[in-house]
């Protein structure tokens, strides 16, 4: 699935143009996007949080020659999936 | 942020739209991904990242209380990978290294 069946997924429930449906799909994910940036938390019910983590450096090794390089410190996106999702996907 | 504020930014965006049709776009966002990973179809969002299913395989696992063998079934679980572009925006004073 795509960003164009979720579009195409709004059209059938609300009536709104193709194009209409795809702009707010997109405003939606930039909204959160921005969100993320300043390092909050979405939390959506019944679906999940999509949460901030701070890595500090680590090491690593470069897979092909073994060289052991340093994992600088970075943020990443996590998410966890509410009790309801998990559910849903084992039923 | 939940939920509620992302339709309140749907509801100032889009006026032609009441606040029941803004619910009905947010939600359908997120019921499209559940839906397609309940029929075991994954989720590729350009821009934003990709949702999955990741299996857990049987294990064997103790009751704590009783120290019992048990064994704990095949599950699955939703699992997100952030896109691209997301990584590059939370880490954006820093150029990134694969």
């Amino acid at each position: 699935m795509r960003k164009a069946d979720i579009a195409n997924h709004i059209c059938e429930q609300v009536g709104v143009s193709k194009t209409e449906a795809m702009d707010l799909v997109e405003y939606v994910l930039q909204c959160m996007k921005d969100v993320l940036r300043k390092g909050e938390s979405v939390k959506i019910a019944g679906f999940g949080n999509f949460m901030v983590r701070s890595k500090g450096e680590r090491k690593g090794r470069n897979p092909r020659t073994g060289e052991e390089i340093a994992i600088t410190p970075r943020r990443v996106v996590t998410f966890r999936a509410s009790q309801i999702f998990k559910r849903d996907v084992n039923s | 942020m939940t939920k509620a504020h992302l339709i309140e930014k749907v509801v100032e965006k889009a006026k032609t739209l009441n606040r029941r049709d803004a619910e009905k776009v947010v939600n359908g966002i997120f019921d499209s991904i559940r839906d397609a990973l309940k029929r075991g179809e994954k989720t590729e969002i350009r821009g934003f990242g990709s949702f999955r299913l990741r299996i857990r395989r049987t294990k064997d696992g103790r009751n704590p209380k009783t120290g019992e063998t048990v064994s704990v079934p095949e599950k699955r679980m939703p699992f997100f990978k952030a896109g691209k572009e997301i990584k590059e925006l939370l880490n954006a004073e820093e150029p990134t290294h694969e």
